[in-house]
């Protein structure tokens, strides 16, 4: 919790350094030469965007606090839904925060996180855990819609029972410089993990998807597919750790990272990392970075859609593979739409 | 219709089309044949607009509209088609989709208005069904999965839909079996009209068995090297492309 410690005391020098391993493309520390001043605390935020506004039951987090006290029940059979904004509202401050989401035995649960920012120039951080009982199945959608120069840090940790799904999707906007982690400890026995992501990134902004899976039991499956866009300036980082520790036998993980470059000067930076202390495991990782078909570029221009047009439907057909894999139809529906919103900028 | 005067068309620092002359009045059906490497498929090309095909002489005009100065989708907007010799797959664009935004788009460089969801939808629903395409193969990513006949299949179906004025098919026939190539060329008739021209490249004469040509050229090393009605394709089908390939080669 480094950056949660350097806001706390508003010391810089505990920021992490790209001289640290796992943050060499997101150094925090070369950035911020001042920690800024605790966030105020605020009592009303602006709307929410589309996705967010689904008129499911919110909670609202503003600053690193929750607006008002929200006691959201998720019922034991069937499914809960619910949406939590996430929503930076003070320019130039810098806040913290903790949250926990608890999943009972068997209970089903939709879960949007929407991070928002109403302000500039913030630096955020937040540490999510999540704690599913067994037989738990929790789809969460997360939006990462921070201020273009803004610091964004998110670090979420699940910790899972026998028989659970947890099935997340990432989309990034990207910010000055945003990273989302996710730790998962893994405990085989029939639990699936599904941990994608989506990234548009245009101009100078950065986004990093670190996700880091341990699986410490027999039997359990991983499968990660995630996919981005740097246009302009702008920078996309994928980290990716399977880590299967001895005795975990049986473990099935597969894990992609696929970008597109859409300049010159946009840059991609990949690190699948698969680490095995047992036998008998079926794991694999594909990675690939490159640029739009130019031969489908031409084929879609001699049919009479301008260029501008065929770049923007080869490039949201290209991400629109992640956002089919979401399950809740209502969701699937907005993400479409968010990422369609995000891909106009490219144009 | 459509006017090509001393065309000159380099890949790179290689000459390939090499003074090319060829007028396609309208109501009429032109076929180009020649042998491999004589610069057909660069014809083809080059009268969609594909980048790297660069004209160094010459001119293409359509209805008297220089042709060469127009982008790709402007040149389709105008009414050029071009059935691709090998139609690319574009993974997670269902060819409803892909089809539907050509149309509008060609709609609305044309000032006309888009056409409705319904009025679409039942529109395709007729072209499928005459060219015997089932409408989930509609449903999925453009041709992704496609044999090489069905892909040849979706190149008419979007020439049924878009309705085109100036038709190129280059090699339309490879790949077909002849059930295949019977319903296409069913397809492509049926847009035969006074109004409309097309040019037929293919290196084998039986396409034009079941599409019959107005005229027929003869493309070598770069030019057309002869012109006559419908006995000539049936003259290289006999005697093959050798008299000209040299000829061709004497010429230049």
């Amino acid at each position: 919790m480094t950056v949660a410690a350097a806001i706390a005391a508003r010391d810089p020098d505990l920021l992490p350094s790209r001289r640290d391993e796992d943050w060499r493309w997101t150094g925090l520390r070369e950035l911020i030469r001042v920690v800024p001043p605790a966030s105020a605390a605020v009592r009303d935020v602006a709307g929410a965007d589309a996705l967010a506004d689904l008129g499911w039951p919110t909670l609202v987090f503003a600053n690193g606090r929750a607006l008002e006290e929200v006691e959201v029940a998720i019922p034991a059979t069937g499914k809960g839904r619910f949406v939590r904004r996430f929503v930076s509202a003070g320019a130039g401050t810098a806040h913290h925060l903790e949250a926990t989401v608890t999943v009972g035995e068997g209970a089903r649960l939709v879960l949007i996180d929407s991070f928002e920012g109403q302000a500039g120039d913030y630096l955020a951080s937040a540490a999510l855990s999540f704690d599913l009982a067994a037989g738990a199945e929790v789809e969460r959608i997360v939006l990462l819609d921070d201020a273009e120069d803004a610091v964004s840090v998110a670090r979420s940790t699940v910790a899972l029972g026998a028989g659970a799904r947890f099935h997340q999707t990432v989309l990034a906007a990207g910010a000055k410089r945003q990273r989302f982690e996710t730790h998962v400890r893994h405990p085989g026995e029939g639990v699936n993990v599904r941990l994608d992501g989506a990234y548009v990134l245009t101009g100078k902004r950065h986004s990093d998807q670190t996700t880091v899976v341990t699986h410490v039991g027999r039997d359990g499956v991983t499968t990660q597919l995630t996919k981005g866009v740097a246009a302009d300036q702008a920078r996309g980082v994928f980290q990716g750790r399977i880590v299967v520790e001895r005795g975990a036998d049986g473990t099935d993980a597969r894990m992609a990272h696929h970008a597109l470059l859409l300049s010159d000067r946009a840059e991609i930076d990949a690190k699948p990392e698969l680490e095995i202390y047992a036998d008998d495991v079926a794991c694999a990782h594909g990675n690939t970075v490159g640029a739009l078909d130019e031969a489908a570029i031409f084929y879609a221009r001699a049919r009479g859609i301008p260029e501008v047009h065929a770049k923007a439907m080869l490039t949201t057909a290209f991400l629109g593979e992640v956002v089919e894999r979401i399950l809740n139809d209502e969701v699937r529906e907005a993400a479409h739409a968010w990422l369609l919103g995000k891909l106009e900028g490219l144009a | 219709m459509l006017d090509i005067s001393n065309l000159h068309v380099s890949i790179g620092d290689k000459p390939i089309i090499d003074g090319l002359s060829l007028s396609v009045p309208a109501g009429e059906v032109h076929a180009v044949m020649g042998p491999n490497g004589a610069g057909k498929s660069t014809l083809s090309y080059t009268l969609a607009g594909r980048a790297g095909y660069e004209v160094t002489d010459g001119s293409a005009t359509l209805d008297g509209e220089d042709l060469l100065a127009l982008s790709p989708d402007e040149r389709a907007a105008r009414g050029v088609f071009l059935s691709f010799q090998y139609p690319l797959e574009i993974p997670g664009v269902p060819a409803l989709t892909f089809i539907r935004t050509a149309l509008n788009a060609q709609h609305k460089a044309r000032g006309e208005p888009e056409v409705s969801a319904p009025e679409f939808l039942k529109r395709v629903r007729e072209a499928a069904g005459k060219l015997r395409m089932d409408m989930d193969m509609l449903k999925r990513g453009l041709n992704v999965g496609f044999s090489g006949g069905e892909k040849k299949r979706m190149e008419i179906l979007q020439m049924l839909m878009l309705e085109p004025r100036f038709l190129i098919l280059d090699e339309t026939d490879s790949g077909l079996d002849i059930d295949a190539l019977r319903i296409v060329s069913e397809g492509v008739n049926a847009l035969r009209s006074p109004d409309r021209g097309m040019l037929v490249i293919t290196h084998y004469q039986r396409l034009l068995d079941y599409i019959r040509p107005d005229r027929v050229h003869v493309l070598a090393a770069g030019r057309i090297v002869a012109s006559g009605g419908p006995e000539l394709a049936l003259e290289l089908e006999r005697e093959g492309y050798d008299k000209y390939a040299q000829g061709g080669r004497e010429a230049a």
